[in-house]
């Protein structure tokens, strides 16, 4: 069966190398102080889309993601992978949006994509780690949820079978589409680039992009290398329930870390140190 | 109206670990709001289970009891928390951040439209003045938590919007009995008002659930590596001190995410909160977060070839060496000394 799949995927802030300016006076995050990556688990959710579109021919795979121009990096990469195609969902409304705002504005492209059996994300991001934007764009899509999806086992008519990876064990469950399923890190990982799919859409562009260009036969000519960048009003979205506005949330204070510093004892690998240190320990029954 | 209420979760009749460490925090943020505390148990052959939660200090149980609850599904008990939050208005809704938690919380607080934040290390009430309006507020829940890969520590306000959620690890909170001979009310639900037939369009057609055998919590002793162990063979010197001193063997996220160790290891905000009496930081540089999940052992010793790692600020012993070096040494001259 042929399956319409959007995959939610967003661009994130390298958070193993954050500088001093990597945050804003409002306590949001400087997004264009540090290296962009794909979020690493919205790659596994790629990875189980293009599984089904192996065993579905016809299945076709949009990729969505919410965030700055540059953000469109990601969509190329997507389709470098697989995608067949994607929209940038952009708009300085969407700037400061928490998880609930962030997935209004998602749930609005959702719905205009229209008509999709699958939404799949990652489970989290590792810039915040809150695993909030999926279920939250279920409710809003009023659709079902699976998260901690491990592996898509079966699709059959409009039953899906699907292993879900838990604290202490999995869980297999049995669903009907359309649903929303958020994949887990321990999900097969994404397959590589292909070479061919990479020749094919490295041209691919989003109007924001293509409009500094002198030329643009070329994307007359081939449609496909044409990505959709819509704004907020582009999914008739509510104003105010998009960006910092439609954020229940507010960042009331962020403080570098300062620890509370300990008198600590400064030791060498020597063996009359550390025998010292073993002495002490046992002596003041810390161990032993 | 307008109270602090805790889901409970359940499994096989006992009351999830995290969520009484919930209700002992929940009791002391109720006493200073003057709100009463509340717990909420949805799921099947429920009776007895208050005998549980009264002690943690709650005032009233709410009990939605219904075979087909049990295992948690999503939708069944999302609804069951929408409906009963719109009737009975609390100010703040705790929940563990599980795998439950952190699957029905968002969704709830989607269609309440009320903020979430998760993972939060540390829960306090006090005032907010919002810089724009210059409107102020009284007794909101301030929700801390480490931001940003770490970096930063944010406290996040919902000023306007109820319930203010949070979800918290198990491990972060204390759990403390509140009275042993404390009672209180118990509503029992009536679990159709609230859910319709279409939620159960998730079933579940196996479930396998082990318990765990890993105890990283409750061991006395933790070795801890992190990504300057440098490899998953280096690790087993770490296996090999913990197994000597009589303790289990602890990770950090760069370790686990390098494939050093299993993730039920991590140790930190987004894993396990621990506080052993000695805890050994291996090739650890001490990121927020995981600091965030071990600051209270009562003795820490950092192993570290970098004499100006972060966590050597809050350890009381700092070993200036290599993991390949030290760990060995620290196990025969423990063997020497134990004698």
């Amino acid at each position: 069966m042929a399956l319409k799949i959007v995959v939610l995927a967003k661009q994130v802030p390298d958070t193993r190398n954050v500088g001093k300016d990597a945050m804003k006076e409002d306590g949001t995050v400087n997004r264009a102080a540090l290296p962009a990556i794909f979020n690493p688990e919205d790659l596994n959710a790629l990875e189980q889309a293009l599984q089904l579109k192996d065993k579905n021919p016809g299945t076709t795979i949009t990729l969505l993601t919410m965030g700055p121009p540059r953000a469109a990096d990601i969509i190329r990469e997507g389709l470098y992978r697989g995608a067949d195609g994607g929209v940038l969902l952009t708009d300085r409304a969407f700037a400061g949006a928490d998880t609930l705002a962030t997935s209004y504005a998602l749930s609005c492209a959702v719905k205009k994509i229209g008509d999709a059996d699958i939404i799949i994300s990652g489970r989290q991001a590792i810039d915040g780690d809150t695993a909030q934007v999926g279920p939250q764009v279920a409710e809003k899509l009023g659709i079902p949820q699976v998260t901690y999806a491990e592996k898509i086992v079966s699709v059959e008519g409009n039953e899906i079978v699907i292993v879900r990876r838990l604290e202490h064990g999995t869980e297999t469950v049995k669903a009907k589409l359309p649903l929303l399923i958020t994949v887990n890190g321990s999900a097969d990982e994404c397959r590589p680039r292909n070479t061919k799919m990479l020749q094919r859409n490295k041209y691919a562009k989003t109007p924001s992009e293509k409009a500094s260009l002198t030329d643009t036969s070329l994307y007359e000519k081939r449609a496909y290398l044409n990505l959709g960048e819509w704004s907020a009003a582009d999914v008739d979205a509510d104003l105010s329930q998009t960006g910092l506005a439609g954020s229940p949330t507010k960042v009331k204070q962020v403080e570098n870390v300062v620890f509370q510093a300990k008198e600590s004892k400064r030791l060498t690998s020597a063996d009359e140190d550390i025998d010292e240190l073993m002495k002490e320990l046992i002596t003041n029954h810390t161990i032993g | 109206m307008n109270n602090l209420i805790v889901y409970c979760e359940i499994e096989n009749g006992i009351v999830a670990d995290v969520s009484l460490e919930l209700l002992t925090k929940g009791r002391s943020l109720a006493d200073k709001l003057g709100c009463q505390l509340e717990a909420l148990v949805i799921g099947s052959e429920l009776s007895g289970v208050e005998k549980q939660i009264f002690p943690y200090g709650a005032d009233r149980i709410y009990l939605a009891d219904d075979k087909r609850l049990a295992p948690y599904t999503s939708l069944p008990h999302t609804s069951i928390l929408i409906g009963l939050f719109k009737e009975i208005k609390p100010q703040i809704c705790l929940m563990g951040a599980t795998c439950i938690g952190r699957d029905l919380g968002p969704r709830v607080s989607s269609a309440l439209h009320s903020g979430l934040t998760a993972d939060c290390t540390s829960l306090e009430i006090g005032p907010h003045t919002d810089n724009k309006s210059g409107k102020t507020y009284e007794n909101l829940l301030y929700q801390i938590r480490p931001a940003f890969g770490g970096n930063i520590v944010a406290t996040i306000v919902n000023p306007d919007c109820r319930p203010q959620m949070a979800t918290v690890r198990e491990g972060v909170m204390k759990r403390e009995i509140y009275n042993p001979d404390h009672t209180g009310e118990i509503v029992n639900l009536d679990v159709n008002k609230y859910v319709k037939d279409e939620d159960f369009v998730v079933s579940i057609i196996d479930r396998e659930i082990a318990k765990s055998k890993i105890n990283i919590k409750g061991a006395p002793v933790v070795v801890a590596g992190g990504y300057g162990v440098g490899s998953k063979e280096n690790f087993n010197l770490l296996y090999d001190l913990a197994a000597v001193l009589g303790g289990e063997v602890g990770a950090s996220r760069a370790a686990v995410d390098a494939g050093y160790t299993e993730h039920e290891r991590q140790i930190g905000q987004t894993g396990v909160t621990v506080r052993p009496k000695l805890y050994i930081a291996c090739g650890i540089s001490g990121q927020i977060q995981h600091i965030a999940g071990m600051q209270e052992s009562s003795i820490i010793i950092s192993v570290n070839t970098d004499p100006d790692a972060p966590i050597n600020a809050i350890a009381d012993y700092v070993i200036t060496g290599s993991v390949e070096e030290v760990l060995p040494k620290l196990i025969k001259y423990y063997k020497k000394n134990s004698k």
